[in-house]
């Protein structure tokens, strides 16, 4: 089954195209037949002159970018993308939401859908959407926002992934906080999981883990394209006895947003470290997985700087851990592992119950996917995705600066002047306010909110 | 691609808006190596080829042909522009783009906006039109005039108002030039507040400048340049205060001036011409830095403004740069942005800096200044990859900050002082369709903007809680 990525925006177009880049370089060179051919089908439409062509939809309002990914992917020499397959305009949202969603995106609705349409019908059969795209500008977030309610009308039955990006926390963009708080508020309603990278995790990661001396967009876009690929690319899953999964996206669906108050996800890779160090580690599935383990239940998204001493407590009291350190309680993960002996890998540590909210049993809260390909160079590499509190204190922050904002009534005017009004921002305060309060009972309630 | 167009608007709007050509093209001339007409210069200049019967422009991608800048010269007098007219840019203009007249507006506004204003209404509208229709996509209007004078103040303002109402959706950036206090024009103040009240009012944003700012940064630079300061030496070609390399021949008296003035222009609109990493169009200055619709008036800074060949480590010198940006010598306003209260800040950054060069700067310098409670993380930021000719980097700050407060408050007291005593008044109230209404109501605009900027200077270094949460019933 196939997978249809629309970039969005400046942003979406840059992560879409290092994603296309991870993918071609690491599957489409495996000499293993089964995977590249299963990881072609997924990503690539091959033409009958044996051209890979990226299943992909590029949607900006300005050319730069977009000329930017085609020519890049044309001298890629690997893989490019279709003749056809773009759509900009010549000036941009202007970082406002209002604008991409009220106006531009409904005005550009049927050329883009068409796209969509044709890209669709390429594939033999389409698994779902991954909608990048990132939820500070004008663009990706206020059109991408309106394109994901017009893709939840016109293919209903398939599944849709947005891939958000959120802003460093100061300096890109002043109004990024209206602007992701009324895209989230949105695609809540509309998505089927929203995936999160945020820009000051990955700068760290560029930082170090990979000693970048002076990080680029495209260093930061680079992780977040190698995480991605590590679980969009083919693996076993339990339900694919045996032959690479058929249908990524709705497995990836169901295993972790199982409930529609809860579907924001997050994820973490490990290792992580430049390629000129990997000749001189070692890696061990045991030692991998415990380091992951704990970055998962401590809430680090790195490998460096894990703390040790959170730990869930046996007992019933579920977050119990030392004062200031708070234990992170998940609702479902998904660990992806690639590499040597993967067979070998013991994850039981990861079914433990206490991780775990109460109302879901760990053998509906934890899948596994596996592969004895290795992914980027790693002789072994483990990737989980969690649906858990992870995102709670960001969300938190963004959410209370947009609301402080919004008591001084600064920047409304500029939205009111292309159709949200100050109850549209309310209603998506309040929407947010209400994931953040099931978020954060996670750890205690007894029940599944109704 | 979007396009500009520079509408001048009396002498000093004429003479600044020259600067700003010549150095346009020499920026693109050193940029564009082929020849060809690309994007970049697109969006200021058309390629017009003469031997086409119709005069149209030729499309992105032929080679150059025939440049002309996407621009309308308005002025009362003839002097100016005749001068460009004959001077090395009279190439870059056709006639259809000048507007003149010979008997000037005698430092009147009301002359200005009033009678000239409507004689010339439909002209000017015309030559708007025309200058439009050349635009695949018009994204802006850059207004330049002053503020003391009669034409540049009164029908710069009201071309500014026809804009709106001929062209609402494309936005309108003003540069608008301050009299000095010593200003030799005596109702300089009537003029400068009668034209306040229509920035406030038309105006998308408007890019303060004061002259008086212009001649200290003149002076300093001459400083240096004469060796002052020791191992300080004024890099060469530079095009911040030198003519070098440019079309024009000989330096006149306020060419340094004014080509500072449209080096803020050049780089305002050097994301819009050229590629980077992050983006800065035109259409995201207001969103980002207008959070209330009358302030909308952003203090700048030029840096490197001194180029000093010192010893200094590169590293060093590029933080340098961004501590300069913050720093009273280097505003274009007298205003110190480090001791007010700021809005939201927006840092333009050109050549070769990086993503994280861009951060560690901002991180290093935000503890220092003051932000107001709720937009405390109020940066904007734009990484263009070219930079300006004859330098490695370049900043140019934008800042919305309570420090222009005090520029209006000084404006609005010599402003008083001659309306007391109704001096000059009866100049202005010949004048058809003006009345002494225009003043109060002037006065009282500037009041009301003042009143709003000193609101929130009030909330400065106080603690201002977070605003209470909605709260979710479980």
């Amino acid at each position: 089954m196939s997978i249809v990525t629309v970039q969005l925006g400046q942003c979406g177009n840059q992560v879409g195209h290092e994603l296309f880049e991870a993918i071609s370089r690491d599957a489409l060179q495996d000499h293993r037949k089964l995977f590249s051919t299963a990881s072609r089908e997924r990503f690539f439409n091959q033409t009958a002159r044996g051209d890979l062509v990226a299943r992909a939809v590029l949607v900006d309002m300005e050319p730069k970018v977009i000329k930017q990914s085609i020519s890049k992917a044309n001298s890629s020499g690997r893989w490019r993308y279709g003749e056809t397959s773009h759509f900009f305009q010549n000036q941009g949202s202007g970082n406002n939401w209002a604008n991409g969603y009220c106006i531009l995106g409904p005005r550009h609705r049927d050329v883009v859908e068409d796209l969509v349409r044709r890209e669709v019908e390429q594939c033999d059969r389409l698994s779902g959407f991954v909608a990048v795209m990132s939820v500070a500008g004008g663009t990706g977030s206020g059109v991408g926002t309106y394109l994901t309610q017009c893709l939840r009308d016109a293919f209903p039955k398939s599944f849709i992934l947005n891939h958000l990006t959120w802003p460093y926390g100061t300096g890109e963009v002043i109004v990024q906080n209206y602007n992701s708080v009324l895209t989230l508020a949105h695609l809540h309603q509309l998505s089927d999981a929203i995936l999160v990278h945020e820009n000051d995790t990955l700068h760290k990661i560029c930082a170090q883990l990979l000693n970048n001396k002076h990080i680029s967009f495209t260093d930061v876009n680079r992780v977040i394209a190698q995480q991605l690929a590590s679980i969009l690319q083919p693996a076993l899953t339990p339900n694919s006895y045996g032959a690479y999964s058929r249908n990524p996206l709705g497995e990836l669906v169901s295993s972790l947003a199982c409930h529609s108050e809860y579907k924001l996800l997050s994820m973490s890779t490990i290792p992580q470290m430049p390629s000129s160090s990997i000749a001189y580690s070692t890696f061990s599935w045991p030692g991998l997985l415990k380091h992951l383990r704990q970055m998962l239940i401590s809430n680090t998204k790195m490998e460096e700087g894990i703390d040790w001493q959170v730990r869930p407590s046996a007992a019933s009291g579920r977050s119990r851990s030392l004062p200031g350190r708070t234990f992170n309680v998940s609702l479902a993960n998904l660990l992806v592992l690639r590499g040597k002996e993967v067979y070998s890998a013991e994850t039981g540590s990861f079914e433990d119950p206490t991780l775990y909210t109460s109302w879901l049993p760990p053998e509906d809260a934890f899948h596994l996917w596996k592969t004895e390909v290795p992914i980027n160079k790693y002789e072994k590499s483990a990737t989980l995705v969690s649906n858990s509190q992870a995102l709670l204190r960001p969300l938190d922050n963004m959410v209370a600066k947009a609301w402080n904002m919004f008591a001084s009534r600064a920047y409304i005017h500029q939205y009111v002047k292309f159709g949200i009004s100050e109850e549209n921002f309310l209603d998506s305060f309040t929407s947010l306010e209400q994931i953040i309060s099931s978020y954060s009972q996670l750890g205690s309630s007894v029940e599944a909110p109704s | 691609m979007t396009q500009s167009v520079v509408v001048q608007i009396g002498q000093c709007g004429n003479q600044i808006g020259c600067r700003f050509w010549d150095l346009a093209l020499r920026e693109h001339a050193h940029v564009n190596k082929e020849g060809l007409y690309d994007e970049a210069l697109s969006s200021f200049f058309r390629n017009v080829d003469s031997r086409k019967s119709d005069g149209g422009g030729c499309a992105v991608g032929e080679s150059i042909q025939h440049l002309k800048a996407r621009a309308v010269l308005v002025d009362m007098e003839e002097g100016v522009v005749n001068e460009i007219l004959q001077g090395a840019l009279r190439e870059v203009f056709d006639s259809a783009q000048l507007l003149t007249d010979v008997s000037g507006s005698g430092n009147n506004w009301a002359v200005g906006h009033m009678t000239y204003g409507s004689t010339y209404r439909e002209q000017i509208v015309e030559k708007l039109r025309k200058a439009a229709e050349h635009c695949d996509c018009l994204q802006c209007f850059f207004i330049i005039h002053s503020m003391g004078g009669g034409t540049g103040s009164g029908l710069g303002t009201r071309v500014l108002s026809l804009l709106e109402e001929e062209f609402p959706e494309v936005s309108r950036i003003v540069t608008a030039v301050y009299p000095s206090a010593d200003d030799d024009v005596i109702t300089s103040p009537y003029n400068s507040v009668l034209a306040m009240r229509e920035l406030t009012e038309h105006a998308d944003c408007v890019l303060p400048v004061e002259n008086q700012s212009l001649v200290d940064i003149v002076n300093r630079i001459k400083r240096m340049a004469h060796g002052e300061k020791p191992g300080s030496v004024i890099k060469k070609n530079s095009t911040i205060i030198s003519n070098k390399g440019g079309l024009s021949g000989a330096e006149k008296p306020f060419d340094a001036m004014n080509n500072i003035v449209a080096n803020l222009l050049l780089n305002i609109t050097s994301s819009a011409r050229f590629e980077g990493s992050l983006n800065m169009d035109l259409n995201e200055i207001a969103i980002n830095m207008v959070p209330f619709p009358r302030l909308h008036y952003l203090v700048s800074s030029l840096t490197p403004l001194y180029m000093l060949a010192d010893v200094n480590v590169p590293n060093r010198r590029l933080d340098q740069m961004f501590s300069d940006a913050f720093s009273k010598d280097h505003q274009l306003i007298r205003a110190d942005p480090k001791h007010s209260l700021y809005l939201a800040c927006a840092l333009m950054v050109r050549g070769d800096v990086q993503l994280s060069d861009l951060r560690r700067n901002i991180e290093r310098l935000r503890p220092s200044l003051p932000f107001v409670s709720w937009n405390k993380e109020g940066w904007k930021t734009g990484l263009c990859s070219v930079p300006p000719v004859g330098h490695s980097h370049s900043l140019l700050a934008l800042a919305n900050n309570t420090c222009v407060k005090p520029t209006f408050m000084e404006l609005k007291e010599r402003f008083t002082k001659l309306y007391r005593k109704k001096a000059h008044l009866h100049h202005y109230l010949h004048v058809n369709g003006m009345e002494q209404s225009c003043f109060s109501d002037a006065l009282g605009s500037l009041d009301a903007l003042i009143e709003e900027y000193q609101h929130l200077d009030a909330t400065k270094d106080r603690f201002i809680p977070d605003a209470i949460r909605l709260s979710i019933a479980s």
